[in-house]
């Protein structure tokens, strides 16, 4: 499996380090109550299709990269910098 | 036997046994020429077998190679090339391949059926795993490893291209062409040690040339071209995501590695690996001498080695005719040619029986005669070889690696891949289901041309002329009369096994596989596979597509963990990192302990201690009457920069760095999103926009991959970069009342306790380098920090112990440190354990209610802070001599020691030389609230059972004013 880094260009996945959903992006506010920090912290969908996942390019760049693959396909539609995707 | 003049040879051996071979034949075609037909026991009843194939598909002639370390099993002779003073061996024989004292399982065989061990070996069910499992693996079975260690060197490697070509049959060689003229970026992977596929094992012509010619010619071209690479010798084994192939290469070279297991990344790939014949199901089909047609084929036409000398033919398709007429134009005899199908019309100057089969085989060791039932009656012909042909399977293997599923043609009675069952990947050939030379030309340079011009490239087609002949045949399964008929010989499964397995309702071919075992070892059952589900299929009344096949998977060929997992032994799975200080250190006798991937001293003994009980407690007294010294490098380090460093420090730490003045260090503790407690450390203030932090070194790869996830997803609106400078910086602990005296030996300016308060940070000169100085204190000691760009480390640290040695102290190493700490109640990653709150560790006050920082929210949930959880507190044994021991638990005083009694549990322990007593850092239950209580501590592993009181954690200085001082 192969990644492209928006810095690096296409790389080799043992590169990346995992670290899941990218509902990591949406930090719920510290006041948001137990339900939104509870879904932020604990709740993972886990689905026969597309998803969104945080990498980050540990043995390259350093970017964390948001990544939008098939789970069914192992097709890797885009990937995005996650520090664009959040802003 | 040789037919014609070998001319240079070679001298291997084979059971001990001296054999010429010429070079680049496979050891199989060797030991045909030398009149060799048995090369192997069966894995089951151990028949004797010869080899079968010319190819990787290869089911009995599998043999061991080397011997020692080196000995390598199962390796396939029809693939090995014979070399000067190559040693093999036969497999699973005892004492001797000829006699083999375990072919009385053959006589057994009535009662070894399919699952035979699941019925037999019933009681007593202890006995499976001490006595029936291990006999009978000693009994079944192919080579066995040596147990050593092997010296042997394997390679990975990676590479890419445009276009990957597999397989360099007529298929793939003009594919190769096409592309590669066009001026696709071309890799050309073929198994064997030539290219050419069957174009070197036929007799015929292309483009007016023999078929052999024509190939070299090709090749030529082919290596001209810069955009081509060529990868004989290598097998790919898997299609993977992405257009990655895994490949691997048996590396011909001297002093190279044996294999090379190769990545390659192809934006396309055409798959030309051809096809494989398929035996027929009839009894005693197993003897050596009897081979697929075209391997007998190839053997004399590429390797001028006839396999017998009075050869028959059986089979039901048009091909079987072609070794027939090519054995004969060889001047091989011709015993008799039985063709299946009753309506063929052959002219012959041998033999023919048409609508015939073989009924039965003789010869124990080698094949002697076959009984042929025919349209005139039944006859018994003598012959020593004879080649079979139940037609040709196209090799669609790659084609189901990512769930594809072959489809069935009547016409030619084969599966076939099913278009784009591999994303970017063609089908080209023979694997296609194209069995005439000309189809296969035409077919690889049209895939090829059509790639290329989708990649951009202008591509032309041209063809050489070649023979186009139909390929016809009537699909011929299992030959009807009792008698066991081999499916899969390398399992040694029958059709009696298929029938057992259908009568036992394992109907599906999935659960046939898994009851018979046909079509798993090594083999894969590449050439079963078919006649097996066949077989099945009329069991059961189904047809074949209705029955399917069993999914393959890769890889293609075995492929040894040492290729595959080449580079990821010893320091290659487990680097080190070295301490600047390690040669000292070593040098100084101090045992190393791993740290992660770092190395560390336990203790630096001195002449006449006996124990590290001495030392450690020795190295304790340093840094508390004089000084220690200790390298602390392997701490993560990582630079904060930018306008909003500070705001990005608040946010990943609990308590406030924002506030913290220049030229200042603060203790920080960090949170995951959790609430739990990741790591603590320091923070220090170098300029306005400007830090350094420090983590444990456990965890500093982590720290720093939160860092970058705080930085970039969660607030990138903050302007502030990290970067990890913990190999950039050697840095070691001073610490003890004369701390600042050792220093002043080494510094360019003097400095005074009251220049450098606790807690401050700053520049310093050391013989002219510009370092940094910390008062940071893990020892409750006056204590700095220094630290100096890492090419200067091993020599400030002998000076600071050279030194520290005239001021009546010396280093200290990890146990010294952990008493020191634990005599402070200060913190490692035995309490950070990713179970603990701040709440837990008596640190809530740290936790700035007035501002947003990562783990805030969640450790203010209720279960976080519930009074009752389990809360750090130091303990301290009451009991004379007794000791304390980290992972203990602890319970009540008079309470039972079992798990439901559980009230906390030991982390760190030691004995304190400076308190002379054990002491121990704990988790107990409503800890803080218990200071003074007697407890009951328990260590089941070590047999410890012991009182101690119950204590703040901070049992030396509680006051600080050592380290103040």
């Amino acid at each position: 499996m192969r990644i492209e880094c928006p810095h690096c260009g296409e790389r080799d996945r043992r590169e990346f380090y995992y670290v899941g959903d990218a509902v990591a992006l949406a930090r719920p506010a510290p006041d948001a109550g137990p339900d939104a920090w509870d879904d932020y912290l604990h709740n993972r969908d886990n689905p026969a299709g597309d998803t969104n996942d945080l990498w980050y390019h540990e043995g390259g760049c350093g970017a964390w990269i948001v990544v939008s693959r098939n789970t069914v396909t192992h097709a890797v539609h885009r990937t995005k910098l996650a520090q664009k995707a959040a802003s | 036997m040789r037919l014609r003049n070998p001319g240079q040879t070679v001298t291997f051996t084979f059971d001990g046994k001296p054999v010429q071979g010429v070079p680049g034949e496979p050891v199989a075609a060797a030991l045909l020429a030398n009149g060799i037909r048995l090369m192997g026991r069966s894995f089951k009843y151990h028949r004797p077998r010869g080899v079968m194939t010319a190819g990787s598909e290869e089911p009995n002639a599998l043999v061991t190679v080397g011997r020692g370390a080196a000995q390598d099993p199962n390796i396939r002779a029809t693939v090995l090339e014979v070399s000067d003073g190559l040693e093999v061996f036969s497999q699973n024989a005892w004492p001797s391949l000829r006699h083999d004292a375990l072919a009385v399982n053959d006589l057994l065989s009535p009662f070894l059926g399919a699952g035979f061990y699941y019925k037999t070996f019933m009681w007593p069910a202890s006995f499976w795993e001490k006595l029936y499992e291990p006999v009978i693996r000693r009994a079944a079975g192919l080579g066995r490893l040596s147990g050593q260690a092997s010296a042997d060197c394997y390679e990975k490697a990676f590479a890419f291209c445009d276009l990957l070509v597999i397989g360099a049959g007529p298929a793939g060689l003009m594919a190769a062409l096409t592309a590669g003229r066009a001026g696709v970026d071309v890799i050309l992977a073929d198994e064997d040690s030539a290219m050419g596929g069957r174009l070197l094992r036929e007799v015929e012509d292309v483009d007016g040339r023999p078929a052999a010619a024509w190939v070299a010619d090709v090749l030529a071209q082919l290596r001209a071209l810069p955009n081509v690479r060529l990868m004989p010798r290598t097998t790919v084994t898997g299609a993977y995501d992405q257009g990655t192939y895994g490949a691997l290469e048996r590396v011909a070279a001297a002093g190279a590695p044996v294999e090379c297991f190769w990545r390659i990344v192809a934006k396309r790939s055409v798959l030309c690996a051809g096809a494989l014949e398929r035996p027929i199901a009839f009894p005693d089909n197993d003897r050596p001498g009897i081979m697929l047609a075209g391997a007998v084929r190839a053997y004399v036409n590429r390797w001028g080695v006839a396999p017998g000398r009075s050869v028959t033919v059986f089979g039901n398709n048009d091909d079987a005719h072609r070794t027939a007429r090519d054995l004969a134009a060889a001047g091989i005899k011709i015993a008799g040619l039985i063709d299946a199908r009753p309506d063929v019309q052959v002219t012959a100057d041998y033999p023919v029986f048409t609508g015939g089969s073989v009924t039965a085989t003789a010869g124990r060791r080698g094949l002697s005669s076959i009984t042929v039932a025919h349209q005139g009656g039944t006859r018994v012909i003598q012959t020593d070889c004879l080649a079979i042909s139940g037609g040709w399977n196209p090799s669609v293997h790659l084609t189901c690696h990512m769930n594809g599923r072959p489809r069935w043609r009547d016409d030619i009675a084969a599966f076939v891949p099913t278009p784009d069952a591999i994303p970017g990947m063609a089908v080209a050939g023979a694997c296609n289901g194209v069995f005439e030379t000309a189809g296969c030309l035409r077919e690889g340079a049209e895939v090829a041309a059509a790639i290329a011009r989708d990649l951009g490239f202008t591509a032309e087609v041209t063809l050489p002329v070649a023979e186009a002949r139909a390929y016809a045949i009537a699909p011929l399964w299992e030959i009807p009369g009792k008698g066991r008929k081999w499916v899969d010989f390398q399992n040694d499964v029958t059709t009696k096994d298929i029938a057992l397995s259908a009568q036992e309702n394992m109907r599906s071919v999935e659960h046939m596989k898994r009851y018979t075992t046909q079509g798993m070892a090594p083999d894969q059952g590449k050439s079963s596979n078919v006649l097996a589900l066949a077989v099945l299929a009329d069991l059961t009344g189904r047809g074949i597509p209705e029955t399917g096949t069993t999914t393959f998977r890769p890889p293609f060929v075995p492929v040894g963990i040492a290729a595959m997992g080449a580079g990821g032994q010893g320091k290659g799975f487990a680097p080190t990192r070295l301490m600047t200080s390690h040669h000292a250190t070593v040098a100084a006798r101090a045992p190393m302990i791993e740290a992660g991937l770092w190395y560390r001293p336990s203790y630096f003994p001195l002449e006449g201690e006996v124990s590290w009980r001495q030392s450690c407690d020795r190295e304790v007294g340093y840094a508390r009457n004089a000084v220690g010294v200790c390298d602390v490098s392997t701490l993560g380090k990582i630079d904060v920069q930018g306008p909003d460093a500070a705001a990005l420090l608040d946010f990943v730490y609990t308590n406030r760095m924002s506030t913290l003045k220049m030229g200042r260090v603060r203790y920080g503790l960090m949170l995951r999103e959790d609430g739990f407690v990741m790591d603590d450390g320091t923070a220090a203030r170098l300029g306005p926009d400007h830090f350094v932090i420090t983590t444990t070194t456990a965890a500093a790869g982590q720290v720093m991959r939160h860092m970058e996830f705080a930085s970039q997803v969660l607030r990138p609106d903050l302007d502030a970069r990290v970067l990890s400078v913990t190999d950039h910086w050697a840095q070691f602990a001073v610490a003890g009342p004369r701390a600042q005296v050792l220093l002043n030996t080494v510094l360019d300016d003097q400095i005074s306790n009251e220049d450098w308060p606790f807690m401050a940070c700053g520049t310093v000169g050391i013989g002219g380098v510009t370092g940094r100085l910390f008062r940071i204190s893990f020892s409750g000691e006056t204590a700095f920090e220094i630290a100096v760009p890492a090419r200067y480390g091993e020599s400030l640290f002998r000076q600071l112990v050279a030194q520290a040695r005239t001021l009546g102290g010396g280093p200290y190493g990890m146990e010294a440190l952990n008493v020191l700490r634990i005599e402070k109640g200060l913190l490692t990653h035995a309490e950070l354990h990713g179970r603990t709150t701040a709440f837990d560790l008596g640190l809530a006050g740290m936790v700035s209610a007035q501002k947003d920082c990562i783990g805030q929210a969640a450790a203010s949930r209720p279960g976080l802070v519930d009074p009752a959880r389990e809360r750090l507190v130091g303990l301290r044994a009451v009991e004379e001599g007794r000791r304390l021991t980290a992972g203990a638990h602890l319970f009540a005083k008079d309470a039972k020691a079992v798990t439901a009694n559980d009230q906390g549990y030991v982390t760190s322990a030691c004995y304190s030389p400076t308190l002379d007593c054990y002491l121990g850092l704990a988790f107990l239950k409503n800890g803080p609230d218990r200071h003074g209580e007697v407890i009951r501590m328990v260590d089941h592993l070590r047999g410890v059972d012991t009182l101690a009181e119950v204590c703040h954690p901070v049992f030396f200085d509680p006051e600080g004013g050592r380290a103040r001082g």
